[in-house]
């Protein structure tokens, strides 16, 4: 009888080798890849135009097409939010809550395995790789709390783990794995060379906008000036554009940095009310707060700091509110010493 | 056999590939679903995902800043 694992892919070179790994031994390898809103996966490629040169590819769907498997992706964004706001390990160094999310990532795929009559689980993890999720004490964390417990097997460090089922059911071959553990890319970049893989991502804070500094700061400023954990799909992925300026508590500007932010905020014009520069070429801008009439002429007189008018004495904008309604401000651009630092989020 | 348009308009990839997925799930061999989507990414990731799942693209067209992507669903989802 073929056995059956999911692996969950996330597009690195770590799942990857593990899928490999385990098809050598004849096991049938299906892949689960998670989205959670925060990934960095393609969006900043279909938002920034500047970028779009660049080869475009989800990570994910290529690796698995590179390996033969076929690939899941399943939308995990509400669930989700449970991790970010409450998560029981705590934050990393941002607000990345990596062993709560490797912990619900791996229930969810035991769900799926249970319903799909898959039989056991693979990831790519290596102790020692990660800070947080994947230490020597955390590995067994996210097996207990899963609940997945010996059903889960990290091919490319098995052998420093005790044995799990599939290897004691002579499912999988425990000699034909691995040891690697540590930070060093080097056994993988090896094994990759093994089996003729040559082209690979390796992002280096993972996959996820939540292990970047900026980005966290951006979500943490966001709880605080709406006075609660809480966020929308809107939100997280505008905080992925444009610049974000916050001059007042109860308000904040996405300035966009290009073109293909401002085609990308233009379609937030009927949730957000907006100021575009119409006497000079500039950014649009959404506004995203409470704002009073005093506020708002400062946010006309930043946002003419970013137009091809900031040197003019005066500068005329189109407010234009949510539901369509527009009128002008005539403002002189804020000169660059006015700007505070701290207003830079 | 049946025919029909999913809506993926200022969808972000994966989303996209994600709706049509999900679609797929629910369709029977043979039928169609044609995909309209802003994300020029989804010109990449849909059809990736057909591949590797074993559905046939028909078409991959630009029109007006949207993209269609025609599908045919295969035996093997």
């Amino acid at each position: 009888m073929q056995r059956k694992a999911v692996a969950l892919v996330s597009g690195g070179l770590d799942s990857m080798l593990a899928v490999r790994v385990i098809q050598e031994q004849g096991i049938h390898v299906e892949g689960i890849n998670f989205f959670t809103g925060f990934c960095v996966e393609g969006h900043t490629h279909a938002i920034r135009k500047r970028d779009r040169k660049k080869p475009k590819r989800n990570n994910a769907l290529w690796v698995a097409e590179q390996l033969g498997i076929k690939l899941h992706i399943i939308d995990i964004v509400e669930e989700y939010k449970e991790v970010v706001f409450n998560p029981k390990y705590g934050y990393g160094a941002h607000l990345n809550p990596c062993l709560d999310c490797k912990i619900f990532m791996v229930k969810k795929a035991k769900e799926w395995m249970e319903a799909h009559g898959f039989d056991f689980i693979i990831t790519g993890e290596v102790i020692g790789q990660r800070p947080k999720s994947q230490r020597k004490d955390t590995l067994p964390v996210v097996q207990r709390d899963s609940g997945i417990g010996d059903l889960l097997l990290r091919p490319l460090c098995a052998k420093n783990l005790p044995p799990t089922l599939p290897e004691r059911e002579g499912w999988v071959d425990r000699d034909k794995l691995y040891d690697f553990s540590g930070r060093s890319r080097k056994p993988q970049i090896a094994l990759a060379r093994r089996f003729g893989i040559e082209d690979f991502a390796q992002p280096a804070g993972g996959c996820c906008f939540l292990t970047d500094e900026q980005y966290s700061r951006k979500l943490a400023d966001l709880w605080q000036a709406r006075g609660s954990r809480q966020y929308e799909m809107d939100d997280i992925m505008l905080l992925k554009v444009g610049r974000h300026i916050r001059p007042k508590p109860h308000f904040k500007l996405i300035v966009a940095r290009e073109e293909g932010e401002g085609n990308f905020l233009q379609g937030y014009r009927r949730l957000y009310p907006s100021l575009k520069t119409v006497s000079h070429g500039g950014p649009l801008a959404l506004i995203d707060g409470e704002p009073t009439e005093e506020d708002l002429a400062l946010a006309a007189r930043i946002v003419a700091r970013y137009s091809q008018g900031k040197n003019a004495p005066e500068v005329e904008l189109e407010y234009r509110d949510t539901e369509g309604n527009a009128r002008t401000l005539k403002v002189a651009p804020l000169p660059p010493h006015e700007l505070n630092p701290e207003w830079m989020l | 056999m049946s025919r029909e348009i999913l809506d993926c308009r200022r969808l972000l990839c994966p989303m996209p590939v994600i709706r049509v997925q999900d679609r797929i799930e629910q369709l029977q061999p043979g039928d169609e679903l044609e995909a309209i989507c802003t994300d020029p990414g989804a010109m990449n990731d849909i059809p990736a995902w057909c591949r590797i799942n074993g559905h046939q693209v028909l078409a991959c067209e630009e029109a007006g800043g949207e993209y269609r992507i025609a599908i045919r669903v295969g035996g093997g989802s």
